[in-house]
């Protein structure tokens, strides 16, 4: 009876299914952050800052914000993705969330792959929606607006899923937060200059779709390299600690 | 052939290969480096646009090679040491990790001074210049992971992962020049095509490359032969050797 009921939790266990399992691990996440709305809040606020610096800073002319607006919310939205990496896996790995999670029979690479689309979604997205009222105070007009969010909508993906595997390898050092940045930020760059590219070459009137793709590229070969880099480091962190 | 691969995971046997071959790779180097920039710096005719300014090439392009080449290698020794756990590969990686960043910052400097004569400037932002910037940066990534993990396994394994990650910025800087147009000229040299500038040019510059790998290949082995002391210095071998240098 007991044997019996102890082989069919097995069975109930093995049939969770890859996706599920993925569903399961965002859903998580979800839940867990929005009973901390500050953390979800701070990487929104840091953006926001950040770009406020820029006019107090450099120059309030409106000549300069239409020029420099583009690249000043990309450079803030991929230091505010870079300042939130950090909770990516921390967290789980103070608590032992992680640990678990590495002992589950699905892939591990696609168990990371859902908590960083989670992550992407609880910063990432808030960022690409915050950016038209932060575009307009820059003086932005439509058509940037619109490239450059596109823009966000398919880079801001990216940098999470890069910054995952940073975060993975520096997860449980000293210092963290600053390597992380090391680490990563070179790795960030193409993905600004073609971001921001694409914007300029909008605002000259060309032809778009070409950089477009280039970045859909990008999102593509993150999408696929990047969990497996990811869970690898982690498992490298781990049995560090 | 198994036997060759199995016999480079042993730090003593590298060891002592090592320091058969160094002196020839000393030797080598400084003959072909000496003969390339005498003969390029002072027999080698003038540029017919640049002048005398142009020399700095055979400073320049060498180093530039050997950025990107160690990162390669790098590259490479990263792979063998996630795959085969090989303790020498993970040796080489730490080794020439500060080397590829000195030769980096030499072609970046030597770069921009010859950017000031023939371009007028110090430093534009192109493609050529800026990757190779980011190749400084990588370098310095994998400098700072590897010295802030303290377990030895630990942090070869993640800095493995790190260079891996990092290859993508060689194609990028490799095919910069043909990619965009550029300030930089294009690649000086090429496998499949005659060289774009004269021979007495030519082969000095070929000297000096080959002269300075060969010099990089006898800075890894000390290095590496370094770095083996301290990782070893429990063993028998290490011990006995060190009694045996003591003598």
């Amino acid at each position: 009876m007991n044997a019996n009921a102890s082989i069919k939790v097995q069975s109930a266990q093995r049939s969770v299914g890859v996706t599920q399992a993925m569903v399961a691990v965002f859903l998580r996440d979800v839940r867990v952050a929005f009973r901390q709305k500050q953390d979800l809040l701070n990487p929104l606020l840091f953006f926001t800052m950040v770009v406020t610096l820029f006019p107090l800073g450099v120059s309030p002319e409106v000549a300069f914000l239409k020029q420099s607006g583009a690249g000043i919310l990309w450079v803030a939205a991929l230091l505010s993705v870079l300042l939130s990496l950090d909770h990516l896996f921390r967290h789980d790995f103070d608590d032992g969330t992680l640990e678990q999670l590495m002992l589950q029979p699905q892939p591990l690479f696609l168990l990371v792959l859902a908590k960083t689309l989670a992550h992407w979604m609880l910063t990432g997205l808030p960022l690409v929606l915050l950016t038209p009222v932060l575009g307009l105070m820059l003086h932005l007009d439509g058509n940037s607006v619109a490239t450059l969010c596109l823009t966000l909508l398919i880079g801001t993906p990216v940098l999470s899923l890069i910054g995952s595997i940073g975060a993975a390898l520096t997860l449980g050092l000293r210092s963290a937060g600053v390597l992380l940045s090391l680490l990563i930020i070179p790795l960030y760059i193409p993905v600004l200059i073609f971001g921001t590219g694409t914007v300029a070459a909008a605002a000259e009137g060309a032809q778009v779709s070409g950089y477009l793709a280039l970045m859909g590229a990008f999102l593509v070969l993150a999408l696929t390299l990047a969990p497996f880099a990811s869970a690898a480091a982690l498992r490298i962190s781990l049995s560090n600690s | 052939m198994w036997q060759f691969f199995h016999k480079l995971g042993s730090p003593k046997w590298f060891f002592g290969i090592a320091n058969r071959f160094m002196p020839w790779l000393l030797a080598g180097g400084l003959i072909l480096l000496v003969a390339g920039l005498v003969w390029g710096l002072a027999f080698a005719p003038k540029d017919y646009l640049q002048g005398n300014s142009y020399r700095i090439i055979f400073i320049h392009v060498p180093s530039a090679f050997l950025a990107q080449s160690i990162y390669i290698m790098m590259a490479s020794a990263a792979v063998v040491t996630l795959v085969w756990r090989m303790k020498l590969a993970d040796v080489f990686v730490k080794s020439v990790a500060p080397v590829g960043l000195m030769f980096t910052f030499l072609a970046l400097f030597t770069g921009a001074v010859w950017g000031k004569p023939t371009w007028g400037t110090w430093w534009v932002w192109d493609a050529r210049l800026t990757s190779m910037l980011i190749l400084l940066f990588l370098y310095g990534g994998v400098i700072a992971l590897d010295r802030s993990i303290n377990d030895e396994k630990s942090a070869a394994r993640a800095v493995a992962v790190l260079v891996l990650v990092g290859v993508v910025n060689i194609p990028i800087i490799k095919y910069s020049v043909n990619w965009w147009n550029t300030l930089h000229q294009p690649a000086t040299f090429k496998l499949t095509e005659k060289p774009a500038m004269a021979m007495e040019m030519w082969v000095p510059l070929l000297l000096s490359v080959l002269g300075l790998y060969l010099l990089f290949g006898w800075l890894a082995c000390l290095r590496m032969k370094t770095e083996i002391l301290v990782r070893e210095r429990r063993t028998r071998w290490v011990k006995d050797l060190v009694l045996a240098g003591r003598k």
